[in-house]
């Protein structure tokens, strides 16, 4: 793509677990090959050293949840060449958005001692909520693999090897059983994006769709099958579309079709 | 592999002497890939002795439903196909096509080396061996020749079974494809399981299949043998669980684009792609380029896709089927109709897999029956883009 200087690289964080930061951290072999084909110019998690904006690329973690953070992420975009969300926070909500569901007036109340000092949206909604967002990765957390070959990618100018279809595929890519046909274990890998490599599966567990609905996801004929054939009650139909993605569209309306 | 139809020689052999062809097998550098008990379901795995066969072992398998159970009794090959097929081994699900490396002004290329393995392909059925000769139609039958296919189909060694039993979803007779085998193996067993005696009738189907069978002890196979052979094959053509009306298919499907049926099925589906990736036929691939983050190195790699992902049907400009009824519909219609315009066969062998191993229970025999009833005899659509 031609930088005269290397791409100056910025992670930020909102409400999240710094999971998805770490994975960048924790990629042990190519770590050095990052450090010397960008320059990490802001990632508070790694280095104190901050350099002033603008940004080539930044990697965004974690969902809106504050007034505050609604605010910063348009600086954030503004400073941005390109600005990739890392996550299941950035790109769905995260596991907080169970609040959504909820009153979290009701929760901060329980929760601290002087809830009037808490300032919180009622909602937590992801970046692209708020801003344009140029690429989603996905993942709770994201797959290592996944985001050097998105790095790579943005160096050099191509589009990432990051594909939308189901976790079967891989599952099947690697001769994984299948869980639901071979044992009746409710899974979410027909209507969850790939990404993970089919970690639960290959242990003989169902899928909880940490990298959230695939492409043309049919979540109602999924979860229908679960209720008819697997004896899956609403409530557990309801509970298992509710987790790290549960403010994922094709997930929440379905949760809400089962909730009574 | 070799095809060979001529009247097959007949030899009885017990279970050690089978034990003993394993070993002339291994002896002459093949490796063996055969049934083997593995996460709750009967693969292909490699396999060194009849020990490691699904000994004792069946399947019950419906729509969307597979479960092992115990047999009463020690058979070797006493169930049917599982979720793995052959092709795994001659068309891999991921694969390295080459590598490209720079070095200032030079660069490398570097082409995967030819793949030499020896497989020994153990207890295959008859359906298997009908798949495996199609995807070789599709791989290396026309003009380009696919290297990687005819590399690693070249070195092959088949012993096949005849079934004993035929499964819940298995509707080979329909298509023609079994369940006695008749081609296309160098050896062919059929188990012969009866209170003590448990012997298996070996038919030869070529010269190399003769040559390793003579270095086991045999027996000459009496006319009472062959006949208890039959009557054990006869017994799964009687036991099919699915069947498939043949009749006229392709043009049924073909004036039937827009029948409603296809609205209803689009209902059920997941575009999991599942159906296409057990399918011993489904050939579907893609082939992506990486590079790492230098920028010096990049390889090109092929990998099982399917027509149900959205990737698949994107061309310039746009995905030519974004609707799950046009995936489904190409899907089955390419399998049974205009498999045969490409290919001069079904692209279907009536293995039953498509319909095991799909997770919400779609039957593509219920899926021809549903059509066939609402034919709707020259009332074609105009097909329409995404439709
Ligand atoms: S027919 Fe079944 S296995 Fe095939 S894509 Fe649809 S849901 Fe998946
Ligand atoms: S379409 Fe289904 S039954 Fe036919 S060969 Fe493929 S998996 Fe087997």
């Amino acid at each position: 793509m031609g930088y005269k200087d290397k791409p100056k690289l910025a992670v930020w964080k909102f409400a999240s677990c710094d999971g998805c930061q770490l994975s960048l951290l924790d990629c042990e072999d190519e770590l050095l090959a990052v450090a010397g084909a960008v320059e990490i110019a802001y990632f508070p998690e790694a280095t104190k050293a901050v350099q002033p904006g603008p940004y080539d690329l930044s990697l965004v973690e974690g969902s809106i949840t504050t007034p505050n953070d609604a605010e910063r992420i348009h600086q954030i975009r503004r400073d941005s060449r390109f600005l990739v969300t890392i996550g299941a926070c950035a790109t769905a909500g995260g596991i907080q958005a169970l609040r959504n569901f909820k009153d979290v007036k009701e929760f901060t109340s329980i929760v601290y001692a002087s809830p009037q000092f808490i300032e919180t949206l009622n909602k937590s909604t992801s970046i692209a909520d708020h801003v344009k967002v140029d690429f989603e990765l996905r993942g709770c957390p994201i797959n290592k693999e996944q985001l050097v070959e998105v790095l790579s990618a943005f160096l050099h100018g191509r589009k990432p090897n990051v594909p939308t279809h189901s976790v079967c595929v891989e599952c099947k890519r690697q001769g994984i059983v299948c869980v639901m046909v071979a044992n009746g274990t409710p899974c979410l890998g027909p209507v969850t994006q790939a990404g993970c490599g089919a970690l639960c599966p290959a242990y003989c567990r169902g899928c909880y769709a940490c990298f959230g609905p695939k492409e043309t996801p049919n979540v109602a004929a999924l979860t229908g099958w679960w209720r008819e054939e697997l004896n899956v009650s609403d409530r557990d139909v309801v509970l298992a579309l509710r987790t790290f993605n549960a403010a994922a569209p094709p997930f929440e309306k379905e949760s809400f079709r089962n909730e009574h | 592999m070799n095809f060979c139809n001529s009247n097959h020689a007949s030899k009885v052999i017990d279970r050690q002497a089978l034990d003993n062809l394993f070993g002339v097998l291994r002896s002459q550098s093949y490796t063996l890939f055969g049934p083997k008990v593995s996460d709750q379901a009967i693969v292909y795995d490699e396999i060194q002795a009849t020990d490691d066969l699904p000994i004792g072992w069946t399947d019950e398998q419906d729509a969307g439903s597979y479960r092992l159970k115990k047999r009463d009794d020690q058979a070797l090959f006493g169930y049917v196909v599982g979720p793995h097929s052959l092709k795994k081994y001659l068309f891999p699900p991921a694969q390295r096509l080459w590598q490209v490396s720079r070095d200032g002004e030079q660069i490398k290329l570097s082409p995967e080396p030819e793949d030499v393995v020896k497989r020994a392909f153990i207890a295959i059925r008859s359906c298997e061996l009908h798949a495996m000769a199609i995807q070789a139609q599709v791989f290396t039958g026309g003009e380009f020749v696919d290297s990687t296919y005819d590399s690693r189909s070249r070195n092959t060694f088949t012993l096949a079974v005849n079934c004993g039993q035929a499964g819940n979803t298995c509707f080979c007779t329909s298509m023609n494809t079994g369940p006695e085998v008749t081609a296309g193996f160098d050896l062919a067993l059929t188990e012969i399981l009866d209170g003590a005696r448990h012997e298996f009738l070996v038919e030869i189907g070529t010269e190399l299949g003769a040559e390793v069978l003579n270095a086991v002890d045999f027996r000459d196979a009496e006319p009472e043998d062959q006949q208890t052979a039959k009557e054990i094959v006869n017994r799964a053509t009687g036991q099919m669980g699915r069947s498939v009306d043949t009749t006229d298919i392709k043009d049924l499907l073909t004036r039937n684009h827009g029948n409603t049926r296809w609205d209803e099925v689009a209902e059920r589906c997941l575009s999991c792609a599942n159906c296409t990736m057990v399918c011993p036929t489904c050939f579907c691939s893609t082939v992506e380029d990486v590079t790492d983050l230098s920028g010096d190195n990049a390889e090109r790699w092929r990998r099982w896709d399917s027509c149900f992902t959205m990737d698949f049907s994107y061309i310039a400009g746009g995905n030519v089927r974004t609707s799950t009824k046009s995936r489904y519909r190409q899907w089955m219609t390419h399998k049974l109709a205009t498999w045969h315009d490409q290919f001069g066969t079904s692209g279907c062998v009536g293995c039953g897999r498509c319909i095991t191993w799909c997770p919400v229970a779609i039957d593509i025999t219920e899926e021809v029956a549903a059509i066939r009833r609402t034919d709707v005899a020259g009332a074609t659509e105009p097909l329409k883009r995404g439709a």
